[in-house]
């Protein structure tokens, strides 16, 4: 049994230049301890999903539309509050992107990361404290005992990351979403919050989203991998299948631009063209305006994901056809 | 933490030494005032004018005097009241106006943030609409319409309060009320913004990740942050309210402060007033620097200047 | 207090129109919110009754000793005061009056306001920070009592009051202005300007004015009902206009003092009062709502 089935995502934006529609008909599970990645633009709806599953999506102007997200019997999407509380911070955890305005600036560390203890566990404050500091040695924060003492500000940017990670997994949870964890941090630092992570991904055996932009990042540490381009999946494998093997226009336009594989002195690779708005419907594929091998057929046809190979899901219509070959 | 309050506190000293400055020399070019002899009322208090100003003495001298005097709470004379001392009638009509201003701060705060916080917690609902429509009406019904209606209705119609004086307990209600309840309305307005930018936060975010209810999420992560705004408001509302305290104090006949700066001023006491000024100019500058300290307080990030 | 409201209307979803102008936009805009067409509906009908006034009312001084004060009636539907004297004429010429320091004294802190504030943003660093900071001094000490104290030391009269009163009331105006030059002078046309060589009264003139004009509109419209408070409230203690010129704020004053025999001596003036300021606000924010909806409040 999958620790996270979801099918048929859609979840939309009602702004007052029309409806963005972020995430549609998206579907994939996730194994228990297993380590998925879901790759995209910005504007793909990588993090949308991930928010939608845990309804932190503002709601106004969001609306998840439809869809269902079963973790261990649970409907995420349309289970009550209380539920949902319960599973928030608990089983399910969540790191961000930015950690200096994703944690609280006006209340010191400590309080923060014992804070899921304190809902969940119900565990007075002494011992929750020293749960929380043993935590904070866990993720490599010196001096643990004393630290937890300050406020978010007086950490680095790294330093402040390692905290949102000992916040995120000091309940031990069975699912650990990372929201581009690394994307602000300097390139050192992003190897040392990887190393870390997957350290602690190893001895917990929690399972892990992360999701970026960067396949290089993903690369080192996913199993398998999502890719997602204007709202929808596009390619879904196991990584080393994602980059041996693209069987997505999309996928393999983003390896050629990843600047440390392509030729010293030539000119960099980029993507012609922009990503779509959202807020009007695509026909067909949403990539076909920037696909080198896009036909007549892409731009109407009725797209979705098939397998293609085994474990290997692609939306491209013509790869499905057997027409194109990557 | 003590180091900011000396340090802000010395910066108030600068603003405090101008406008001491500038009553001297508005004084000094007044007609009728206390440095023109020749329109000086009775001979008693012409007396104790040229005792306490040094009438005959140079400029500069008469300044140094004037300023050293006031380091020392001398006020001087007042112009019409023979025999007494500003400082003296200061004292004693100021714990009244406190009373006052404490009161209707306490009910502009308390109402402005409970209604102003709870619309924000459901925007464009009835909940929101209903405390900023109230909000908005109260802007326009200022406290010399309010005082009044307010006396009528719970006064003269109801018979619950007494019209005016400030004798028993309940004579604080009402001008607490009048004062108070018009300022609320833009604390009211601001409460609610704070609380809406602060909830838009990403750190919002996370606390619903780790499973907060919304009780937990507004009380501990979201109050420190929207009453920042609240804070900064606090110090010119005290400032606006101690004009109002004038048009209060006259509506309901309470012997404070306001109603002796209008009498002062109408009878052109010209120490009492200009005595009076300082002491308000004093008395703001302080409160800004508690909101300050205050606003220090509720975030960290501001102690590390 | 010089801190403007806002209306809470939540726009629905638009469609954007291709093509359309700013002022047409506006316009439209204006136009759904059905607040501010009634506050310009009232302002208009305020104006007109009271230019026409002479035309039509009753002559407000006339009293009429014996017949002292009368509640509302067919022939007096304000009731008298207590001199005999119409209501609703006292109302209609008091309101000129308020209408008039209003605008005369919004004039004045305009002016100085304006100026400030162009003169502030213009220049940036160093004496920007200095002048803003003056201003946010200023914006925490008691308006009232230094008008007062100046009425005492220079006597009272009404250009007096008019400067007064805007003296003290350009605070907010100035710190618009201030970031609306702020903004303008980082835009790429004015860099343009600059770069094709233009002087810089010209770049001023041409480009920055027209710009600031809409913001200063609209904050002027803000500015006539806190202008008009504070002359209300210094007329209420005594110190605005004299009689036999009776603003609003005197009426409420009048009417204040006999409340308990003559109620309705206070509650026209006094409704009639905060229903000009309410328009005016509404009037205000609708104008500010329509011609910059990112600065509406949510």
């Amino acid at each position: 049994m999958p620790l996270l089935e979801v099918q048929n995502l859609r979840t939309r934006f009602h702004t007052r230049h029309g409806v963005v529609r972020a995430v549609q008909d998206v579907s994939f599970s996730l194994e228990k301890g297993e380590t998925l990645g879901i790759v995209g633009e910005s504007g793909s709806g990588k993090s949308v999903t991930c928010y939608s599953l845990l309804r932190l999506i503002p709601q106004p102007p969001g609306k998840i539309e439809g869809g269902q997200a079963m973790f261990d019997g649970v409907d995420l999407l349309s289970c009550s509050r209380e539920q949902l509380r319960a599973i928030r911070g608990k089983r399910v955890s969540m790191i961000f992107q930015d950690p200096m305005t994703s944690l609280n600036p006006y209340l010191r560390v400590e309080e923060q990361i014992i804070e899921p203890l304190l809902i969940h566990d119900r565990l007075d404050r002494t011992e929750a404290v020293k749960r929380a500091i043993q935590a904070l040695e866990d993720v490599g924060v010196p001096g643990a005992a004393q630290r937890i003492r300050s406020y978010p500000h007086e950490f680095s940017g790294g330093m402040r990351q390692r905290v949102m990670i000992a916040m995120a997994l000091i309940t031990r949870p069975e699912l650990l979403i990372a929201d581009e964890p690394t994307t602000a941090l300097d390139v050192t630092v992003q190897a040392q919050i990887l190393d870390l992570i997957r350290k602690l991904q190893h001895d917990l055996g929690t399972a892990v989203i992360w999701i970026s932009h960067d396949l290089g990042v993903v690369a080192g540490f996913c199993r398998r991998t999502l890719v997602m381009y204007a709202g929808r999946i596009v390619e879904t494998a196991s990584t080393e299948a994602i980059f041996k093997r693209p069987k997505h226009p999309y996928n393999r336009a983003l390896q050629k631009s990843i600047p440390a594989l392509q030729a010293k002195g030539a000119e960099l690779y980029t993507i012609p063209g922009l990503p779509p708005d959202l807020s009007k419907p695509l026909p067909g594929c949403a990539f076909a305006p920037r696909c080198e091998f896009a036909e007549d057929i892409c731009r109407s046809g009725d797209i979705g994901l098939k397998e293609v190979e085994a474990s290997h899901d692609s939306a491209c219509l013509r790869v499905q056809k057997g027409e194109l070959t990557i | 933490m003590l180091r900011f309050i000396f340090k802000r506190f010395l910066q108030t000293i600068p603003v405090l030494f101008i406008i001491a400055t500038l009553t001297f020399f508005l004084m000094k070019m007044t007609k009728g005032g206390p440095f023109d002899t020749e329109k000086a009322t009775t001979p008693e208090i012409k007396k104790q004018l040229e005792a306490h100003y040094g009438l005959n003495k140079p400029v500069w001298e008469q300044y140094i005097d004037y300023i050293g005097k006031l380091i020392q709470g001398d006020l001087g004379p007042s112009f019409k009241y023979a025999g007494w001392n500003v400082t003296e009638l200061i004292a004693g009509a100021f714990p009244v106006s406190l009373e006052l201003g404490c009161y209707a701060l306490a009910v502009a705060l308390a109402i402005g943030m409970i209604s102003g916080f709870i619309a924000a917690l459901r925007p464009n609902s009835v909940t929101d609409y209903l405390p900023m429509s109230l909000a908005t009406i109260g802007i326009c019904l200022p406290t010399f319409v309010m005082g009044p209606l307010l006396i009528l209705t719970f006064g003269i119609a109801l018979g619950w309060f007494n019209s005016s004086g400030w004798f028993f307990l309940s004579d604080r209600v009402l001008p607490a009320l009048t004062l108070g309840g018009y300022y609320s309305a833009y604390i009211s307005r601001i409460a609610r913004t704070g609380m809406i930018e602060v909830l838009s936060q990403d750190f919002i975010r996370t606390a619903r990740a780790k499973g907060a209810t919304e009780w937990r999420v507004v009380f501990k992560h979201a109050l420190k942050g929207a009453m920042q705004p609240v804070v900064t408001l606090t110090a010119p509302v005290t400032a606006h309210m101690v004009t109002g305290s004038f048009v209060v104090e006259k509506i309901f006949d309470i012997p404070g402060l306001g109603r002796f700066f209008v009498t002062a001023a109408f009878n052109r006491d010209l120490t009492l007033v200009v005595g009076l000024v300082l002491f308000y100019a004093a008395l703001i500058v302080m409160l800004n620097l508690i909101a300050d300290v205050v606003l220090v307080w509720l975030n960290p990030r501001l102690r590390f200047e | 207090m010089p801190v403007p409201i806002a209306t809470s209307t939540a726009l629905p979803v638009e469609e954007i129109e291709q093509g359309a102008s700013l002022w047409k936009d506006a316009v439209r805009r204006f136009a759904r919110n059905q607040m501010a067409v009634l506050g310009l509906s009232f302002v208009l009908l305020l104006a007109i009754a009271a230019l026409a006034a002479p035309l039509f009312a009753q002559p407000y001084d006339k009293q009429n000793l014996s017949y002292g004060a009368k509640a509302p009636s067919s022939e007096h539907w304000m009731g008298t005061d207590v001199l005999g004297r119409d209501l609703l004429s006292r109302v209609l010429y008091g309101s000129r009056i308020s209408l008039a320091v209003g605008i005369c004294a919004t004039f004045v802190s305009l002016t100085i306001g304006v100026f400030y504030g162009a003169i502030s943003g213009y220049l940036g660093g160093k004496p920007d920070v200095v002048m803003m900071r003056i201003v946010d001094i200023l914006y925490a000490l008691p308006f009232t009592v230094f008008v007062i104290l100046l009425m005492v030391i220079f006597g009272r009269n009404i250009i007096l009051l008019f400067m007064a009163i805007g003296a003290v009331e350009w605070l907010t105006v100035a710190r618009i202005v201030r970031g609306q030059v702020l903004s303008l002078r980082r835009q790429e046309f004015i860099e343009a300007a600059i770069a094709l060589g233009l002087r810089k009264r010209a770049i001023i003139l041409r480009h920055l004015v027209p710009n600031v004009l809409g913001i200063t509109i609209i904050y002027a419209t803000l500015t006539v009902p806190s202008v008009m408070l504070l002359e209300a409230v210094l007329s209420f203690l005594g110190f605005g206009v004299q009689p036999p010129m009776s603003s609003l704020g005197v009426l409420i004053d009048e009417g204040a003092r006999n409340i308990e025999e003559f109620p309705w001596l206070l509650t026209f003036p006094g409704l009639f009062f905060s229903l000009t300021l309410f328009s005016l606000n509404f009037l205000g924010d609708g104008l500010r709502d329509a011609l910059d909806p990112k600065a509406a409040k949510d």
